[in-house]
């Protein structure tokens, strides 16, 4: 069988391709993926694949400045701003132990699309190190997009040397009908942390396919929170490998759909060494049409014996059309190990939302604190205190 | 103003995995403001039924008769609303809360109350106050406001969780669906006397229990008596003890 006669073109994937000019060669091969690919069967691309999205053009001063006024930023620490894919401008001074430069080319994630997608187009991004043995507190990266049928493909690469921290606050939005395909190379060194904190609160009509790349060292911490919040079709998928004993990888997050929109998260966790730890706890809550999906797999390999591996995945179902896809996988190859997973679906319980409007709460104000408290275990899960209440804050009743 | 509570010929009934239960056959009762009445009563005879239709529970359907409260009609109100104008209810098993922390709950029911009645609404030190004068009137501790609303609080914790609430609401009618079972005896004298405490000439309670211990504490004006979704019998205090001495027989004969 030709490579051409599985391959789906559509006016999209003929776009990005041309743009790609000599990068394209994989995208091209791989197209666009329909329902049929396993990965994507509940999260569909075909409004995606029927659109040409060009190059996002460099927004003006005024712009930028428009985007980030009503947007949620801590005022500690250092910030990198990139509009409609280029670095914007560097509003802080960053630490002296954060070192950024131009990103450096890296290899595609396998065969995922997200990843394949930001290898032909990518130009920019953030490539940032943090020496060994400091802690560079807080980084932010917003990334914001503005504008039709355009698209924006950033690529950072993270370092953190042996024993290195580092706080990175990762935050998306933008206005319009646009994509953002970010992609992120993660290398967590011996002992060291990374907390990776994203607001995902793009345009209600755009896309956002983010890939995170991240491989843990010996005793190191990718530890993890996204709010998935905006966008039309919205996937953060990360794919993390645990590789030395007693690393820890913690993918946490919460969805919240509403309208005619679609989050997903996806997650593959591979244990690839003894003693190492992964945590996962999803909540997704959906109102209106909303559809959530979450797939999440953990793969452990023989030799990764004792692995404590959790995960867990919870949804709230507010209206009869909202629909949630779950898939978790286990795969485990060692005998020797503590994995538990499990998922459950469920509404607002009716005695509670009782109770509380016989107190005199009115139902909509009854049901928010209802959401509020399914939501408060995952939120408690961010350890960064100020950008704990900056999700707060931003989460719409 | 004898319009004060005022059910007439009310009847219930309650989805029973689809078979319609009728609970509650024609109930027919007046509390004129400031008295307190308790109505007593075997096992299913609607008694926690007609509390939660009073207070606006949607799994029950009112299929006739009426209930009006201080002139009102009092079932096409929404249960906020109800609260508003001045109805509570102490549940005889309140719902945990996983997750909402206590006295968060309490200062958003004070001031979503105080709202709807057009007063002002408290702010967080003027809450703080309030409400620490009353944990302390009712010997809780202020731990259990930290806590997430009646989670893991014990039997006895729960129902002076429902005192606070009500004293904090300052109800003119309040319900207590039983609120005396599984108390012991100090309990159940710091409850009553948070329920005493509002008594006068603007508060009137429906006191729902099994025995008349309770009525020890809160001597009512009138006792009813409840069987098979109906008023069968009404008289005075002196009524709680005859049925303690001598249990519902006789009543049910006579109502037969």
């Amino acid at each position: 069988m030709s490579v051409e006669t599985t391959v789906q073109t559509s006016p999209g994937l003929e776009a990005f391709v041309g743009r790609a000019a000599g990068h394209g060669t994989a995208l091209a091969a791989m197209g666009i993926p329909t329902r049929r690919a396993e990965a994507w069967r509940y999260t569909p691309l075909r409004a995606f694949a029927d659109t040409v999205w060009a190059e996002a053009p460099a927004l003006s001063d005024a712009q930028v400045q428009a985007l980030l006024a009503d947007l949620p930023l801590p005022e500690a620490g250092s910030r990198v701003v990139f509009a409609n894919g280029r670095k914007f401008d560097v509003l802080d001074s960053l630490s002296e132990s954060i070192l950024v430069s131009a990103a450096e080319p890296v290899d595609p994630i396998e065969d995922r699309f997200s990843a394949v997608l930001n290898a032909a187009l990518a130009q920019d991004g953030l490539s940032v190190r943090v020496a060994a043995g400091t802690d560079a507190g807080m980084l932010t990266l917003a990334s914001l997009t503005s504008g039709d049928a355009v698209s924006t493909h950033l690529r950072h690469r993270i370092v953190l040397e042996e024993g290195a921290s580092l706080t990175l606050y990762d935050l998306n939005a933008g206005e319009g009908r646009y994509v953002a395909n970010p992609r992120f190379d993660i290398v967590v060194g011996k002992g060291a942390r990374l907390t990776h904190v994203k607001l995902q609160q793009d345009s209600q009509t755009a896309g956002h396919l983010a890939i995170i790349a991240a491989s843990v060292d010996a005793g190191g911490n990718y530890d993890s929170f996204t709010l998935n919040h905006g966008g039309e079709l919205a996937r953060h998928e990360v794919v993390s490998t645990l590789n030395a004993p007693h690393a820890q990888v913690h993918v946490n997050g919460i969805q919240i759909v509403d309208g005619n929109r679609l989050n997903d998260l996806t997650s593959m966790i591979h244990h690839a060494a003894p003693d190492c730890g992964s945590r996962q706890t999803v909540k997704t809550v959906l109102s209106e049409n909303g559809q959530g999906v979450f797939q999440g797999k953990i793969l452990v390999d023989r030799i990764a014996q004792k692995t404590d591996g959790y995960q867990m995945n919870q949804a709230l179902l507010l209206s009869e059309k909202a629909q949630i896809n779950s898939k978790p996988e286990l795969e485990i190859y060692a005998d020797d190990v503590k994995c538990s997973h499990g998922a459950t679906v469920g509404a607002l319980d009716d005695e509670q939302l009782f109770y509380l409007r016989s107190r005199g709460i009115p139902e909509a104000e009854a049901r928010d604190i209802l959401v509020r408290a399914f939501l408060l275990d995952a939120l408690d899960l961010v350890t960064d205190e100020i950008l704990r209440d900056l999700l707060q804050r931003s989460i719409r009743a | 103003m004898s319009d004060f509570l005022k059910i007439q010929g009310l009847e219930a009934r309650i989805d029973a995995d689809g078979t319609p239960k009728e609970i509650l056959k024609g109930i027919d009762l007046e509390i004129p403001k400031g008295e307190i009445h308790a109505i007593m009563g075997p096992n299913g005879s609607g008694k926690s039924t007609l509390s939660y239709v009073l207070s606006g529970r949607e799994d029950y359907e009112v299929t006739g008769g009426s209930a009006t409260f201080k002139g009102e009609d009092l079932l096409a109100l929404e249960p906020e609303e109800r609260a508003a104008l001045g109805v509570f209810l102490a549940f005889q098993s309140p719902v945990e809360l996983p997750g909402v922390n206590n006295a968060n709950f309490l200062r958003t029911a004070v001031n979503a109350v105080r709202r709807a009645r057009d007063e002002e609404e408290l702010d967080a030190v003027a809450f703080l106050k309030a409400v620490r004068a009353e944990t302390k009137r009712l010997s809780m501790s202020d731990e259990m406001l930290k806590r997430a609303v009646n989670v893991g609080f014990s039997g006895g914790e729960k129902k002076r969780n429902e005192v606070l609430q009500m004293r904090l609401l300052q109800p003119s009618f309040a319900i207590l669906d039983e609120t005396d079972s599984g108390l012991d005896i100090d309990a159940l004298r710091i409850v009553a006397d948070g329920v005493n405490s509002l008594r006068g000439p603007d508060f009137s309670a429906l006191v729902i229990t099994h025995h008349q211990r309770l009525l020890d504490y809160i001597v009512p004006d009138r006792v009813h008596v409840m069987a098979k979704g109906k008023i069968i019998y009404s008289g005075g205090p002196e009524v709680a003890k005859t049925l303690e001495k001598q249990g519902y027989t006789q009543f049910l004969e006579a109502a037969a």
